[in-house]
């Protein structure tokens, strides 16, 4: 019985994330992200600085005004001089009202579109790098992380800049401002006011310190959450039918409660920042009060000119107030950003080439060549690999399950690079091929295959894009799975739900591989690529095998030998090595042999 | 329903306008309920809060009004220290609150997010095939905390802002009452525009969360397809695909900000302007001696105060939309009736009678049924195997004994009791299936074994690996501890399949269901496998799915599904000799003569 904690159990890397511990470093990878994000909007950016500098210079106008009203519009109207001077200063308060109002508007509307752009070209940008890197890394990193980066990380940028941005931008242009008009205002007065920035700042600076950790754990912790949870959801038959609820609520309990308890630190952080910053200014202003006092009885300064003072103070630290609440979105993209930028500078292990070798015409040899490779370190699958298989050989590979079958097919995909030696097609490495060529030359069928959301037909034309309603019909015909398709509700039209919801198991195998027929690669692997059909539908795959085998070069996976029969060769492997490898009819004629074991062992199963 | 995406539909996705707005948010109140007394403190703090900073304005007018105009040196400390003693009190009453908040809503949002998980695990199977799962995992996520942060921060300052308003309001009318009015009729344009704008809100703010939903599923698509993407070169497509969801979010969230920098705007503005036209009626005031010029500072004062409360309000209601429209998004989940509901009996002494009654089975957007008139029988200790052609049902029929999916019409029994009579954790008790796709998790290979039978002894789970020939476990670097990749992702395919098979032995069911689970072993472990399991099916009654006449041989007798119903039930040899159907479908003949060919 296992406890909550071990149920992951252990893997190679128990890095749970990149764990560059240097937050400098961080800070620096997600800078330079920024920047490159905001680069392109630069002209922008310097328009929608000088609108907030419009608006802001326009809000921080309006007390000075009011401070003029009061110092100058009153004395002239108790001394019955005529309202002129109020009027002229209302007149003014209400067109920088205006002003105001105007480039708050174009400041919230550019800004916001800028962020949504730069949100875009993030989303996109991420999608790209994560289709570039190697299956290896995604066996790593797991989907549910990858999808965790892709929604919750971005989505914190997201909020951010829905509402923090604005709250921050006005915060510091505020912060600047005041200081300037308080000094103007007065002098000495001014300075004891300011007494109270260092504090701020140094306030500000231990919160940012404290939670740039307490957030950067946040991130961690929702991701597992949501790995768990895209786990459970694609496994929910298993997980119903072997009554694992409890126990899954049970793990989810765990990490929803780490979750809460690292959002926990970081609502402790700001619940002590914003009372700090409350504090500190209202020790200010009842300084301010008391010292400007003093000096309006001293004449020194105008009772109007305190007014402001205390105006401004108050304006400068009630933002302040819930602008620290925005700060912590701010604290927590950054958290995101940081994530971000470490995925983005990860480097494909499987890179293509700067300068490839172009393929025109692909013909199909193929040459492995000393070719090892292992998944774990010092736990070699392939040794020392030799095989050279002409164009248009069809070459059956058969072996004990894990004696490496779906290794070599998946170096032939170029799914990973091998360890050691080379693979070639037509003399040229698979790593200096490009990713276009490689693709078009080589495709696989794999034992998982994948059904997208969308129409039977869009899965199938995945194959290739451009081929017409009659191609997808004309390959399905070929491996015999026009019949099924034709039954459901909407024939080609009917919607299939990602993981292929309502196909049975053989339907989608069916739907893969006429995928693969439509494709029509100079290399065509097929992987167990037949063991959910029935054995008739198994014989008109095999059928249309015959045809489009004959012109091109294969690569063919099964335990059933009678798929294997149509092949050329036959190689039979056995942990990593081949032991045999010749003609099917040959290696069946020749005694004691493996494969002729083998295929007695089948046909003995078929009685 | 907004123009959301034609492709993907969101089966559950009611008419926003149509449910009233808040009415989802008000019913996840009970979440709140363990929280009663952090709400009382919250509330309690924060009108204090209001009151202290209500009160300051009015001491620096006494100061003013005071020493000032008297000139009494002395009498500037006491409310000097006065005022400085209610900005502590400020300071601290709002640390207390925002500890206090800090549990409760964070309790709110994963008590919530823990129930809504359980119920997704407790919905049927046809439920799951229709949602995408993105759509369920930015309801657990992103709406979640925009939930959360309403509760919170928005509720609280939603409160505090309006109170503070009316609060100020008053005083201020209390000041002088002719400006006070000034400023109460400033607030019916706040009032008439928050309106308008909520109506518009909900609807932009349900698309872009719907549509957020909708780029979670291309995001796990492409991370769960990522190979087969690879395989066949179409990133490209893949990525078209999501940048059409992108772009469409994007749309819709510039139009999000384009309504609220509108709003936010007005809210920002409406006090200024209030504040120009006091300036001038107040100065005339001053100015012929009605207002006394030290609570003419303490008006602006407070009038200043309102100015950050009301702007803010933009922010606080757009919140509160989101809130409501998520909270939409939550209770549609949590509002899902399960189909599928356990009886209450529980079988003693199972025997394992297995019996289909007339069964019918059509899947909810199906135009005619899958399966009818299934009659069926498997004694005890029997075992049936089920032949069909690919796609004749036959996993459907298995789904139907553990109740994946509920039958239509006729019954399934076990012992003469319909399965839905038992409890759900019963009857899936007396039930384990090895499903035709393995279905691994990446947690420990134990784990993944032991699933449905977390306590089993260290020498079952051995037996059962031995019997299913998963004995590599044991080689793997951490033997039974090691981590098994993302749905088994490395191992091979036949290792998986066993891993599976294994799960399903050491259940130790009754009721044994294989389904076609030895398609990806080699013949020789097909063999091996095969003749441990007959051990296994000697004492448990079971069905085997199968396509090869070696699997086949594993069962007494053997049902043939065709057309929907069986057709023929019978021992392998004899139908091979008397059903052309079923000699189409197995026989050994046939694919040696299509091998030899
Ligand atoms: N991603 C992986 N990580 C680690 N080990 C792996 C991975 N994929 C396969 N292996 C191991 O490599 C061996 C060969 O696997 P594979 O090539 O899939 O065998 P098969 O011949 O059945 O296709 C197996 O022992 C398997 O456990
Ligand atoms: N969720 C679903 N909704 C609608 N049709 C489905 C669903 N799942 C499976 N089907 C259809 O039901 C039929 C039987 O599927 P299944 O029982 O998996 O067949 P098999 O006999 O190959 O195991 C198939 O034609 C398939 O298209
Ligand atoms: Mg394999
Ligand atoms: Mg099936």
């Amino acid at each position: 019985m296992s406890t909550a904690a071990d149920w992951r159990g252990v893997a190679a890397e128990s890095q749970d994330d990149f764990t560059d511990r240097v937050t400098l470093l961080l800070r620096d990878r997600s800078r330079r992200l920024l920047t490159s994000l905001l680069r392109p909007h630069r002209r922008i950016l310097a328009v929608v600085l000088a609108v907030v500098l419009v608006e802001n210079a326009a809000r921080l106008a309006i007390p000075y005004l009011v401070k003029e009203g009061i110092d100058r519009g009153i004395p002239p109207m108790q001394a019955g001089e005529g309202s002129s001077v109020l009027t002229t200063i209302t007149v003014v308060v209400l067109m920088t009202v205006a002003v105001q109002a105007v480039a708050r508007q174009a400041f919230l509307t550019m800004s916001g579109q800028v962020g949504q752009r730069v949100l875009l070209e993030l989303r996109r940008r991420l999608f790209r790098h994560f289709q570039r890197l190697s299956p290896a890394f995604h066996d790593r990193y797991t989907s549910g992380r990858m999808i965790s980066r892709m929604t919750s990380d971005i989505e914190a940028i997201d909020e951010m800049l829905d509402t923090g941005f604005d709250g921050l931008i006005n915060a510091a242009l505020t912060l600047v401002g005041t200081a300037v008009l308080l000094l103007v205002l007065d002098v000495p007065l001014g300075l004891v006011a300011l007494g109270s920035f260092p504090l701020l700042l140094w306030l500000s600076a231990w919160f940012r310190r404290e939670s740039a950790v307490a957030y950067r754990r946040t991130r961690e912790t929702v991701a597992a959450v949501i790995v768990h949870f895209v786990e459970t959801m694609t496994g929910i038959r298993a997980v119903q039918a072997f009554r694992r609820e409890t126990r899954n609520e049970e793990i989810f309990g765990q990490v929803n409660d780490d979750y809460r308890l690292a959002n926990m630190r970081a609502f402790r952080l700001i619940g002590l920042f914003m009372p700090g910053i409350k504090l500190i200014g209202n020790v200010t202003i009842a300084i301010t009060l008391i010292y400007g006092a003093y000096r309006t009885l001293d004449g020194a300064v105008t009772i109007g000119a305190l007014a402001a003072f205390l105006i401004y103070l108050r304006q400068f630290f009630e933002p302040m107030q819930d602008i620290s609440q925005f700060y912590n979105t701010f604290q927590s993209a950054g958290a995101a950003l940081e994530k971000l930028s470490g995925v983005l500078e990860e480097e494909p292990d499987v890179p293509e080439p700067s300068r490839p070798v172009p393929l025109t015409e692909p013909h199909g040899t193929v040459h492995f060549d000393d070719v090892r490779f292992e998944y774990v370190e010092h736990r070699p699958v392939l040794q020392a690999l030799d095989l050279d298989v002409p164009a248009g050989q069809t070459l059956a590979v058969v072996g004990a399950t894990g004696a490496g079958k779906t290794t070599i097919a998946k170096l032939m995909a170029r799914f990973y690079d091998p360890s050691g030696g080379r693979v070639l097609l037509d003399g040229i490495d698979l790593r200096d091929l490009s990713e276009t060529d490689l693709r078009a030359a080589v495709v696989m069928v794999t034992q998982e295959n994948f059904v997208f959301a969308g129409t039977v037909a869009d899965n199938i034309r995945f194959g290739r894009p451009a081929a017409s309603d009659a191609e997808v019909v004309a390959a399905a015909e070929a491996i015999g799975a026009d019949a099924f398709i034709a039954d459901l509700p909407e024939g080609y039209q009917t919607r299939i739900e990602s993981r292929g919801g309502r196909l049975s198991a053989g339907q989608r195998q069916l739907v893969a591989f006429a995928r693969a027929f439509l494709a029509d690669p100079a290399v065509l692997i097929l992987d167990e690529a037949t063991s959910s059909l029935d054995v008739p539908s198994e014989r008109l795959v095999q059928r249309a095998l015959r045809t489009i085998l004959a012109s091109r070069t294969a690569i063919i996976i099964a335990h059933r030998l009678s798929t294997v029969e149509i092949a050329d060769r036959v190689l039979v492997l056995e942990d990593g090595t081949v032991v045999e490898d010749g003609a099917p009819a040959a290696l069946i004629a020749s005694e004691g042999g493996r494969y002729a074991g083998l295929h007695a062992a089948w046909v003995e199963s078929l009685a | 329903m907004p123009p959301t995406t034609v492709t993907h539909p969101h089966p559950a996705a009611t008419d926003p306008s149509r449910r009233r707005a808040g009415t989802s948010l008000w019913r996840l109140r009970g979440y709140l309920a363990p929280y009663v007394w952090a709400l009382v403190v919250m509330a309690v703090s924060a009108v204090g809060t209001v009151a202290a900073a209500l009160s300051i304005p009015l001491v620096v007018r006494a100061i003013i009004d005071g020493p000032i105009t008297s000139g009494d040196r002395a009498a500037i400390w006491p409310l000097g220290l006065l005022a400085l003693l209610l900005g502590a009190v400020e300071a601290g009453l709002i640390l207390l609150r925002r500890w206090v908040q800090a549990s409760a809503v964070l309790g709110l949002e994963t008590t919530l997010r823990g129930d809504l998980y359980a119920k997704l695990d407790s919905l049927p199977m046809a439920f799951h095939a229709r949602w995408q799962s993105g759509q369920l995992l930015s309801r657990v996520t992103i709406d979640l905390s925009t939930i959360r942060r309403f509760s919170g921060f928005g509720l609280l300052f939603l409160v505090i802002n309006i109170i503070q308003l009316f609060a100020t309001v008053a005083v201020l009318l209390n000041l002088y009452w002719p400006l006070g009015l000034v400023v109460a009729i400033a607030a019916v344009p706040i009032i008439w525009l928050s309106r308008s704008f909520e109506h518009g809100y909900v609807v932009v703010s349900r698309r872009v969360q719907d549509q957020q939903g909708d780029v979670a599923s291309q995001v796990e698509e492409a991370a769960l397809g990522m190979r087969v993407i690879r395989a066949f070169g179409r990133r490209d497509l893949a990525y078209d695909k999501y940048d059409r969801q992108a772009s469409q979010l994007f749309d819709s969230s510039v139009a999000k900000v384009r309504l609220s920098a509108r709003f936010w705007t007005f809210l920002e503005i409406i006090p200024n302007v209030a504040l120009a036209i006091v300036l001038l009626l107040g100065a005339i005031a001053v100015g012929n001696g009605s207002l006394s010029l030290g609570t003419l500072v303490a008006f602006i004062t407070l009038m200043l105060s309102l100015v950050w409360p009301v702007a803010s309000l933009g922010v606080i209601l757009s919140m509160a939309q989101e809130a409501m429209t998520a909270a939409d998004r939550v209770v549609e989940v949590l509002d899902t009736k399960s189909t599928i509901v356990g009886g209450d009996r529980v079988l003693d002494q199972p025997r394992g009678r297995l019996r289909f009654e007339g069964v019918g089975f059509a899947f909810p957007d199906a135009d005619r049924p899958l399966l009818r008139d299934v009659d069926l029988d498997v004694a005890p200790g029997e075992t049936v195997a089920v032949v069909g052609a690919t796609g004749s049902g036959k996993t459907t029929l298995t789904a139907l004994v553990p109740r994946l999916y509920d039958v239509t019409t006729g019954r399934v029994t076990i012992d003469g009791v319909d399965v839905r009579e038992l409890t759900i954790a019963s009857l899936r008790q007396l039930v384990a299936t090895a499903f035709e796709e393995p279905t691994l998790f990446s947690m420990s290979a134990r784990e993944n074994v032991t699933l449905g039978r977390p306590d089993a002894p260290e020498a079952d789970i051995r037996e059962a690996l031995e019997v299913a020939q998963a004995s590599f476990v044991h080689d793997l670097p951490w033997g039974l501890d090691t981590r098994i990749g993302e749905q088994g992702m490395s191992l091979s395919g036949g290792q998986r399949q066993r891993l599976a098979l294994a799960r399903a032995v050491l259940a130790q069911p009754r009721i044994l269901v294989l389904d076609d689970t030895l398609s990806a072993l080699d013949v020789h472990t097909e063999a091996l496998v095969e003749v441990a399991l007959r051990a296994v099916l000697r004492d448990a009654t079971g069905i085997v799915v199968a396509h090869r006449a070696s699997t086949v041989l594993l069962a007494d007798k053997v049902a043939l599904l065709e057309g929907g119903t069986i057709t023929a039930v019978g021992r392998h040899s004899d139908l091979l000799a008397t059903v052309p159907a079923y000699r189409e479908l197995l026989s050994a003949d046939a694919d040696l003569a299509g091998a030899a060919a």
